[in-house]
């Protein structure tokens, strides 16, 4: 785990939470360094977002230490809501508002002062793109501009932490890519940013560091290479004219595995060029034709089925071809 | 800035969204503005005749007006709460709340901006209240120390009843519970002295509207407003009043601060 300054970023250590009998959050510690982007990957139900709403001060956790910049959680709230910035899975915005409305009351609760909320306020619409929609009532607003708009409230108090629990969750593609493009501006002014994702790619393309939570314990965490260097699951998958073929190959290849019914062998590879090659070249020798070939490289895909699947973080290595079994 | 500077200028943000808010959803104010008044005109121009008779007045109808205009007073605040019940769960409810416990603003100002709201609304409705009760005849004897005291009395009841209203939508689990909860406050003003005398109630309910607080509150209103003796209906309206605030005040917190360690939805 990152070792990170006391005075910066988010340090956790050994949070505990049940509701009820359900224990929701396993003693879980993460560290995430002043000004890298560390995204939480997790199933529903993994305790992703009790884990935001315990570290942004909205529910108390049963043991461990939280601190927020230096700001202990439990002692220190107010210090914590001072430097954070939230924006939750479901839009937190004042719907009886205009967009403009909306920031100026967060300005407003902030104390930046007539001027400077003002200032504030235009700044956050231009680089939001909402300054035509300013003064349109949120019913006029598409689900992408409200959810630029809540993060635009987010930061009108410049926080230096901040905790986005599923923020593109219900966007379209452009939206997508516009708030991935935000999230990482942010990084690059030395925010830290807590992120949580069902989505592999998003975690794949933002995330400095990423820890998977399953059933409220962290199963696996490192950089998005780390993880994805710990699965061997790339392979390539030849498909045959008919079962002849195939049974060829597949004594041939003795670490392949077929698939009888749709005629596949799938062989394990890197994905490299070479191997690629020395593969076809022992096919052409033994005068087997392969119709067509697709490569498979292991994505956080694979990582997550893995890891979630068998719970056990070491027990990745020895069984690279460990499934997943469905998640709820 | 200090922290009481911190307070009162986070309320005071708070009321502003409150009075935004009820210009922007102008069909509720105007529905919860309207019913009194409504009310009103049918009970002087459909029950008034019969129910002046009642008072062994001469002119019925008028007499019966000056009678009911207290208890009109009293729906207008039930009914006028009944927007503060659905505007706190409506915030309760939303995502906008965990925004706000997320910051660093004076935890209270949430709430003392929905009370404020709604005591600025409540006093408005009766300013209405009572303006359409002259156009159709109404007449005081009251000199303006008298009317103060009416509106003071009226005032503080409201601002007991919102403290109320509060805890209300707190406790609803949707809008819509909130919205129709305080309905037995409606029912509480037809139970008093607002409408007709308690003296003509059959025993049982006369002994319930003699001592539950619209009548000491309504009492109080009219002596005021006629010139009658107030007496002790006064004291007991203020008693009432200070009792409902300060016990629905405290559940209202509870609720407010309980409510943070709830799961998520």
């Amino acid at each position: 785990m990152t070792s990170v300054p006391a005075a910066s970023g988010i340090v956790a250590q050994d949070m505990c939470k049940s509701f009820d009998d359900h224990l929701v959050l396993d003693k879980v510690s993460l560290a995430v360094a002043e000004g890298t982007i560390l995204a939480l990957l997790g199933p529903n139900g993994a305790g992703k977002t009790t884990m935001i709403r315990i570290l942004s001060t909205l529910i108390p956790a049963d043991s461990g230490s939280m601190r927020i910049a230096g700001h202990d959680v439990v002692t220190d709230p107010d210090g914590v809501r001072a430097v954070i910035g939230v924006t939750g899975q479901f839009s937190a915005v004042d719907n009886l508002l205009t967009g403009a409305e909306n920031l100026r009351l967060m300005a407003d609760l902030r104390h930046l002062g007539r001027e400077a909320g003002r200032r504030r306020v235009a700044e956050l619409l231009e680089q939001f793109d909402l300054t035509d929609a300013a003064g349109k009532l949120l019913s006029a607003y598409s689900g992408g501009m409200r959810r630029r708009l809540d993060l635009a409230m987010t930061l009108v108090g410049k926080p230096r932490v901040i905790f986005l629990d599923e923020p593109t969750t219900g966007l379209d593609p452009r939206s997508r890519r516009t708030m991935w493009q935000i999230i990482r501006e942010l990084a690059a002014a030395r925010v830290t940013v807590l992120l949580t994702t069902q989505y592999l790619d998003e975690a794949d393309q933002l995330a400095d560091r990423i820890a998977v939570l399953d059933q409220g314990r962290i199963v696996a965490e490192g950089t998005p290479a780390e993880l994805k260097g710990r699965i061997p699951g790339g392979h390539v998958r030849l498909h045959f004219a008919d079962p002849r073929l195939l049974h060829s190959a597949s004594e041939l290849l003795e670490a392949a595995a077929a698939d009888e019914d749709q005629l596949v062998l799938q062989v394990p590879a890197d994905g490299t060029v070479d191997s690629l090659r020395g593969l076809l070249d022992e096919l052409h020798q033994a005068r087997i034709p392969v119709e067509r070939l697709s490569i498979h490289t292991p994505d956080l895909d694979d990582v997550f089925f893995a890891v979630t699947g068998c719970h056990v973080t070491a027990q990745l290595s020895a069984d690279p071809a460990a499934e997943g079994v469905p998640l709820s | 800035m200090t922290t009481l500077a911190y307070t009162l200028s986070d309320s005071r943000v708070m009321l502003r969204r409150n009075l935004k808010h009820q210009l922007r959803y102008p069909s509720m104010t105007v529905m919860l503005i309207g019913i009194p008044i409504v009310l009103l005109l049918l009970f002087v121009y459909v029950f008034g005749g019969q129910l002046g008779a009642g008072l062994g007045a001469h002119e019925g109808r008028s007499a019966y007006l000056n009678y009911v205009v207290p208890g009109l007073l009293l729906l207008t605040v039930a009914s006028a709460i009944q927007g503060t019940s659905i505007m706190v769960a409506m915030d309760m409810t939303g995502g906008i709340i965990d925004r706000f416990r997320t910051m660093a603003i004076a935890r209270a100002s949430v709430l003392t901006g929905h009370v404020l709201g709604s005591l600025i609304q409540t006093l408005a409705a009766i300013a209405v209240l009572i303006a359409v009760a002259f156009g159709l005849g109404f007449r005081s004897a009251a000199g303006p120390l008298h009317w103060l005291a009416a509106i003071g009395i009226l005032a503080l009841f409201a601002f007991a009843l919102i403290w109320l209203a509060v805890a209300l939508g707190l406790a609803a689990k949707s809008v819509e519970t909130a919205s129709n909860t305080p309905m037995v406050l409606f029912l509480l003003v037809f139970l008093s002295s607002g409408f007709v005398a308690t003296a003509t109630m059959p025993t049982g309910l006369r002994e319930f509207a003699e001592y539950q607080p619209f009548t000491p509150v309504s009492d109080t209103v009219r002596g005021l407003l006629t010139g009658a003796a107030t007496g002790d209906h006064a004291i007991a309206a203020i008693a009432w009043s200070i009792g409902i605030a300060v016990a629905a005040y405290l559940w209202a917190i509870r609720l407010y601060n309980r409510r943070r360690a709830a799961e998520p939805k």
